[in-house]
């Protein structure tokens, strides 16, 4: 299959603090990677390196799409074919849902508002929340808001989709449901990037998983080899840490 | 009573309203004309700030230093007496204006910087992960919030600009001030004065309440 995502040497440190220690990770189109490990091991900042919301060192090298990326003018062409959900939502609270969704497409794509409504009603359809259209962000449920975030994303019809713990800010009662949308997205094809602590999602839907710890990939693997026989000690602890109880 | 004809002479108030209320007039243009372009220019000087390169951020900031230090009174007889030495010749009006608008800017500068501020990092990130541009980031997702927040301390620099109007009198501007000052001497009494102080307090007032209402409405929507 071909790399839609190549990462090669990535190191990232905040001052004399190496948050990454040189990660060489591919992914192909349609793949749906779930990145696991501890928190502080690095797996949010791995994937906000990928659209660079973080910066990173000068001697790695990310190519999404066959377009590096690196500041300049290629970003915003990056940006555009990378989607991303985030944790906290970050939806636009002065905007309806419905112009939420609509806005990349009319601004970086160029679309009419027609068009762009229509989009966003058969996206907001898609995520189950189309009745919502005209409220604002501000009167919807933590995991209704975060249906829209992803209608938002793929608005842009993105050809990879970052998620960063999507449903950590959620109440129990709500991870459902957002995580229903997720696997429903990863049967269409779209190649996913989720970093999550859901391991019953990371083993029923992803093609691979990898699991971190200490800015390096420590294992990676089917989600058959990782969660039913992991070679490495460390990912045999954490797995036990957060799977008895 | 004495009292009474001297603070509040109602034939000497009569005869002096008309020439009052050509001030207010004059007033109001410098006023509403320095709080245009201090906007303007403080809205241009705080997004430059955050996107222009090192050394015009440089330049911005020691601009907002230099005149939020300088009182108000000293720039205008600069402006209007120094300058013409070096051949710029500013009329009162224009001299009142560039002074007010000047200071003012810098004001505005600082607090569309901190509304600017007050968004969370979110949406800027949100924004660009989208793949908007920077302007459009600035207007259509970072603006209208920052706007919200800005708006009370935004209409108090306001009502400063119009209340520093009456130190356009010392430029020969023929404002509310200025006017019942020479009221006041034609008339040999102080009626006009106090006149000009009642309009001067009728019109801004307002402001001021709405001010405290704004501030009280925008705490509450934040829970």
């Amino acid at each position: 299959m071909k790399p839609i995502v190549s990462i090669k040497n990535l190191v990232k440190a905040y001052g004399s603090f190496t948050v990454l220690h040189g990660i060489d990770l591919t992914i192909a189109e349609g793949e749906v990677v779930c990145v696991i490990g501890p928190s502080g091991s690095g797996k949010s900042t791995l994937i906000r390196c990928i659209n660079h919301l973080e910066g990173f060192a000068p001697e790695s090298e990310i190519v999404v799409d066959g377009v590096a990326v690196l500041p300049g003018a290629n970003l915003a062409r990056v940006r555009a074919e990378v989607g991303m959900v985030f944790q906290s939502f970050n939806l636009f609270p002065h905007m309806t849902v419905l112009k939420n969704v609509m806005l990349a497409p009319m601004r970086v794509r160029g679309m009419k508002p027609e068009a762009a409504a229509a989009r966003a009603r058969d996206l907001l359809a898609r995520v189950g929340i189309l009745e919502q259209a005209d409220k604002f962000p501000g009167q919807l449920s933590g995991g209704q808001q975060q249906r829209v975030a992803i209608a938002r994303a793929l608005a842009m019809e993105p050809r990879v989709l970052l998620f960063d713990e999507p449903t950590s800010a959620l109440d129990p009662e709500m991870v459902g449901e957002v995580l229903d949308v997720m696997k429903k997205l990863a049967g269409t094809g779209v190649t996913m990037v989720v970093v999550t602590h859901e391991m019953g999602f990371a083993r029923q839907v992803a093609d691979r998983v990898i699991f971190m710890d200490g800015g390096r990939i420590v294992e990676s693997g089917t989600p058959a080899d990782i969660f039913d026989s992991p070679q490495e000690p460390r990912t045999r602890a954490f797995l036990r840490a957060v799977l008895n109880h | 009573m004495n009292i009474l004809n001297t603070f509040f002479n109602v034939p000497v108030l009569l005869d002096s309203l008309p020439v009052l209320m050509m001030g207010l007039l004059v007033t109001l243009e410098i006023g509403v004309v320095s709080i245009v372009i201090g906007l303007a220019l403080g809205l241009l000087l705080a997004v430059a700030r955050l996107y222009a390169p090192g050394f015009v951020r440089t330049l911005i900031v020691a601009y907002v230093n230099v005149f939020r230090s300088i009182p108000l009174l000293v720039l205008l007889i600069v402006v209007y007496y120094a300058l013409p030495f070096v051949g710029i010749r500013l009329s009162p009006f224009a001299s009142a204006v560039t002074a007010l608008a000047l200071v003012s800017a810098a004001y505005t500068a600082e607090i569309f910087r901190a509304g600017i501020e007050a968004v969370p990092n979110g949406q800027f990130e949100a924004s660009a992960a989208l793949g908007l541009s920077n302007r459009h980031t600035m207007v259509d997702v970072i603006l209208p919030q920052a706007i919200r927040i800005v708006i009370p301390p935004l209409t108090n620099n306001s009502i400063n600009v119009m209340k520093d109007t009456a130190l356009a009198s010392v430029v020969a501007m023929p404002d509310l001030l200025k006017q019942a000052t020479q009221a006041q001497a034609l008339a040999a009494n102080p009626t006009p004065l106090i006149g000009a102080a009642i309009i001067y307090v009728v019109l801004l007032c307002p402001m001021v309440l709405l001010v405290a209402r704004l501030e009280k409405h925008l705490n509450r929507g934040k829970r």
